[in-house]
């Protein structure tokens, strides 16, 4: 009997707890709906980033300095994926929807009803192993080299070495931008591909006479960044227009940003976030580019 | 009162008995809806899906539109997973064997702690470690990238064995003492009475072990990607690296709009991963059929 | 003489098969500890991870894989425990025990991704609840559930049968036998069950990636308010465990000691298991004694 009572016990503490818990998150709700713009001093209330999981350092590094200066805000950045963020903004399950790419580039989302906030930029370089001998190549030559009619070093003036391709997932705000800019959007040939910038910069690393691209923040000097068309591709080179492998980050939201959600984006634009934290994690602040692009 | 418990005592532990049964039908329903959507009103036959190598999902309309090939997926699934289980089987069923037969006391202490641990060991850890040990072993050892099928393999080889082990112990375990002690007292040695007498009676259950271990090499996501590769080609060598339908859906899932058609090319390899477990489930059905009879 | 060298030859490879397990285990953990145990120490276990220094550690992301461990296990145990108890004593043979039977034998073969997607159908985008600790946490549940309701079941039915038509001779109803007699003398099997379904899960990864997200937000341990999206209480954060830890920071991140925080992640997960392991056989040998020294 007693034994009985005290599972029944413990599974009502279970149920309440639930409903305890359920009801705070509709509560949390309640407070983004009945969010109105708050004075400077008291901004509250909670906001939810899901999406790009390289772009998610970036809003997580903004969102603790936001927070730390504004107690009463939260900020919940999640992963998931630039496919995710953008589905989820859409539906209203998510307040700001992070993408490495334009809504417009992907298949199944309405992006008249998103609102695309450019937060940085990110350059993208075709890598090398180091030993393949080449550190330029022409855009053409990159184009056969990827779509698989070029196979040795030797053919673009390299060591004899048989190339290796080493892609990301199909997907991947990086291979989309690298195929659309760097190979003119032309079909690549198969090769490994691999989940992760990491990875894929360990396999050049080891691999002789491989060959893939990568986001300059991971760029080291275990591995060797390609001219293109004889432009080095760095930060001058992508303000100015003339390296033309970029891509924003953006943060879209569904509408026009009101409440919290507009001051941590005004705060993500800020100086405060596009001079320090944005250059250190390898980006270039969208504030400073002289060129601008379109979907 | 006392009654009264026993009616709620009863109906309580049913309900969650029938629990069981309600999350089953709910994954099954819930998965089967999402991924029979590719073909649904879509116009996109299963034959192209099953049966075709060409995956190009965001190809434009102009082009002739996505190609939702996963027969590279499937393969390389199954290749992976049946090489994983013929380097595990028989290792396995070695040390089931020694844990009962050859030294119990000492596989009982040692060997069969150690392969609970295997057990425990998370498969995130698996990978990583195979992509730090054994892709630069294969790579150097054999050329080539090191990721590759053989990596895929020796990585769910290690992963599965504990679960034929263990089902081929408690089997060999179960087996009555007089068949043993017949074959001894007929002056058979120990391996004699092993390879004709325990062998054969135990096999149903150690196939069972097998298919077990099949299934989860199947299903097992992270560890595999992380070695094997990811190239969408049917693989012709065990040095070149291929692909599986659980990294197909790792790599892709978050990138994708949900409800796009890649999206649900997605979930109908999901699908596909259910549909197979349950293959795994008739298939040890009719293993267990045929011990009895 | 030839059959007594088969035999020879045969118990030398027997040996060899054992001594190659154990070499592969002992190099396995041995690398990873080799390589991890010198990263740990309280700041890594404590302070929370970077996103572009170096130096981070993994105390948020260890407080979520057991947080969510408990979470799951609070669901699992009573609901395995119960359809445990109802399989052993209550169901009859027939269509509605075959199927649940036949449904165990199902989940326990899915595979956790494919639970993980059901999760995010389900759990996340369902109820919205979004990639929580909750969503992980019964993703988690449905994935240990079928051990759970096995392991109960077989502890349940290896009580001895006296001891049960006793209880019912003297008068007791079944449910009464259930809770005085058969749970109290099942517990050892029970408890070692349970600890071993928890360090089967505490590695998962695959599941919790669509479920509990790969994002850990800041947690303020001095806030206990369970509402709040800061405090580590809360069941609807999202929460990366140490396992995703590991694959994401593999993947995306851009800390300069990557291989530091891995190393050091992947050796805690290990240490934890092995932890895991060797309390299960303990706690089961120390109440098994007790019970059996109290019996006499």
């Amino acid at each position: 009997m007693f034994k009985l009572k005290k599972i029944g016990l413990i599974v009502l503490a279970l149920i309440l707890t639930i409903a305890v818990a359920g009801c705070a998150g509709s509560k949390k709700e309640e407070n983004k709906a009945g969010e109105a713009p708050k004075t400077q001093e008291n901004k509250s209330g909670s906001v939810t980033a899901v999406g790009s999981t390289a772009l998610q350092p970036l809003v997580e590094e903004a969102a603790t300095q936001f927070m730390s200066k504004n107690p009463n805000a939260q900020i919940v950045v999640q992963g998931g994926g630039s496919g995710t963020g953008l589905t989820q903004v859409s539906q209203g399950a998510a307040d700001i929807g992070n993408s490495d790419v334009f809504a417009e580039e992907k298949k199944g989302i309405d992006a008249g009803q998103l609102k695309d906030h450019k937060v940085a930029v990110v350059g993208m370089a075709a890598v090398v192993n180091p030993n393949v001998g080449v550190k330029d190549l022409t855009q053409k030559q990159l184009i056969d080299i990827f779509t698989g009619k070029i196979t040795n070093w030797k053919e673009v003036g390299g060591a004899d070495q048989k190339i290796t391709l080493v892609n990301r997932p199909k997907g991947s705000g990086t291979r989309a931008t690298f195929k659309k800019y760097a190979l003119n959007g032309v079909e690549e040939a198969s090769g490994i591909e691999e989940d992760s910038s990491g990875t894929v910069k360990k396999i050049i690393k080891e691999t002789p006479g491989a060959i893939g691209y990568l986001a300059l923040a991971y760029l080291d000097e275990s591995v060797l960044a390609l001219k293109l068309d004889g432009v080095e591709p760095k930060k001058e080179n992508i303000v100015s227009g003339k390296y033309p492998v970029w891509s924003y980050e953006h943060m879209y939201t569904k509408g026009e940003p009101t409440g919290l959600k507009k001051e941590f984006l005004d705060y993500m634009l800020s100086s405060e976030v596009q001079d320090t934290i944005v250059p250190k994690l390898g980006y270039i602040p969208a504030t400073e580019m002289k060129v601008t692009r379109n979907p | 009162m006392k009654w009264k418990n026993e009616i709620l005592g009863k109906w309580t532990s049913f309900l969650c008995a029938g629990l069981v049964i309600v999350i089953t039908l709910s994954i099954v329903s819930f998965i089967g809806i999402k991924g029979l959507s590719t073909f649904i009103n879509t116009g996109i036959s299963p034959v192209d899906v099953l049966f075709s190598t060409d995956w190009i999902p965001d190809r434009p309309d102009a082009e002739g539109g996505p190609a939702l090939g996963i027969l590279p997926f499937f393969v390389g699934s199954i290749v992976v997973s049946l090489l994983a289980v013929s380097l595990s089987a028989p290792l396995s069923i070695m040390a089931a064997f020694f844990i009962n037969e050859i030294a119990p006391a000492w596989g009982k202490k040692m060997l069969q702690p150690a392969i609970e641990l295997l057990a425990g060991i998370p498969s995130v850890v698996y990978g990583w470690l195979g992509l730090s040990i054994l892709v630069p072993l294969i790579r150097n050892a054999f050329g080539g990238l090191g990721f590759s099928l053989l990596a895929g393999a020796l990585v769910l080889a290690v992963m599965i064995m504990p679960t034929i082990v263990s089902v081929s112990v408690d089997t060999i375990r179960a087996l009555p003492g007089s068949y043993k002690e017949a074959a001894f007292a007929l002056g058979s040695t120990r391996w004699q009475a092993i390879r004709t007498v325990l062998l054969p009676a135990a096999l149903p259950g150690i196939l069972t072990g097998i298919v077990l271990g099949l299934s989860r090499a199947f299903g097992e996501a992270l560890a595999v990607q992380m070695v094997i590769g990811n190239v969408r080609e049917i693989p012709n060598s065990l040095f070149k690296p291929a692909t599986t339908l659980t990294s197909g859906i790792t790599m892709d899932m978050g990138y994708t709009v949900m409800g796009s058609l890649w999206n649900n090319a997605l979930w109908t390899m999901a699908l596909l991963l259910l549909l197979m477990s349950f293959v795994f489930i008739i298939l040890i059905r009719l293993i267990g059929k045929k011990g009895l009879a | 003489m030839k059959v007594r060298t088969a035999d020879n030859v045969a118990t030398v490879f027997f040996w060899l098969a054992a001594l190659t397990i154990i070499a592969i285990l002992a190099s396995l953990i041995g690398y990873v500890l080799y390589h991890g145990a010198k990263e740990i120490d309280l700041d890594f276990l404590t302070k929370p991870a970077q996103n572009l220094r170096a130096g981070g550690g993994v105390g948020p992301q260890l407080f979520n894989s057991f947080y969510i461990l408990v979470l799951s296990m609070s669901v699992t145990v009573p609901i395995g425990l119960l359809a445990g108890i109802y399989l052993a004593e209550y169901a009859k043979r027939g269509f509605v025990t075959g199927m649940v039977r036949l449904c165990i034998e199902a989940l326990t073969s899915l595979p956790s991704i494919v639970v993980g997607l059901f999760g995010l159908l389900v759990f996340v985008n369902f109820t919205g609840w979004g990639y929580s600790l909750m969503s992980g946490a019964l993703a988690l549940t449905v994935i240990n559930l079928p051990l759970m309701v096995r392991i109960s079941e077989e502890a349940v039915r290896s009580v001895p049968g006296e001891l049960k038509e006793g209880s019912l001779a003297l008068g007791a109803t079944r449910w009464q036998t259930v809770i005085r007699v058969l749970i109290p003398v099942a517990l050892p099997a029970l408890i070692t069950g349970v600890i071993i379904t928890a360090g089967r899960v505490f590695g998962e990864a695959a599941a919790l990636l669509y479920t509990a997200g790969i994002s850990s937000p800041p947690l303020n341990f001095s806030n206990w308010d369970i509402t709040s999206p800061a405090s580590p209480l809360n069941p609807f954060r999202p929460a990366a465990t140490l396992a995703v830890h590991i694959w994401k920071i593999n993947s995306e991140a851009l800390i300069p000691d990557v291989r530091r925080v891995a190393d050091g992640s992947a050796a805690v997960l290990i240490l934890v298991v092995i932890t895991f392991n060797i309390l299960a056989r303990w706690v089961g040998r120390i109440i098994h004694g007790k019970m059996t020294a109290s019996g006499r």
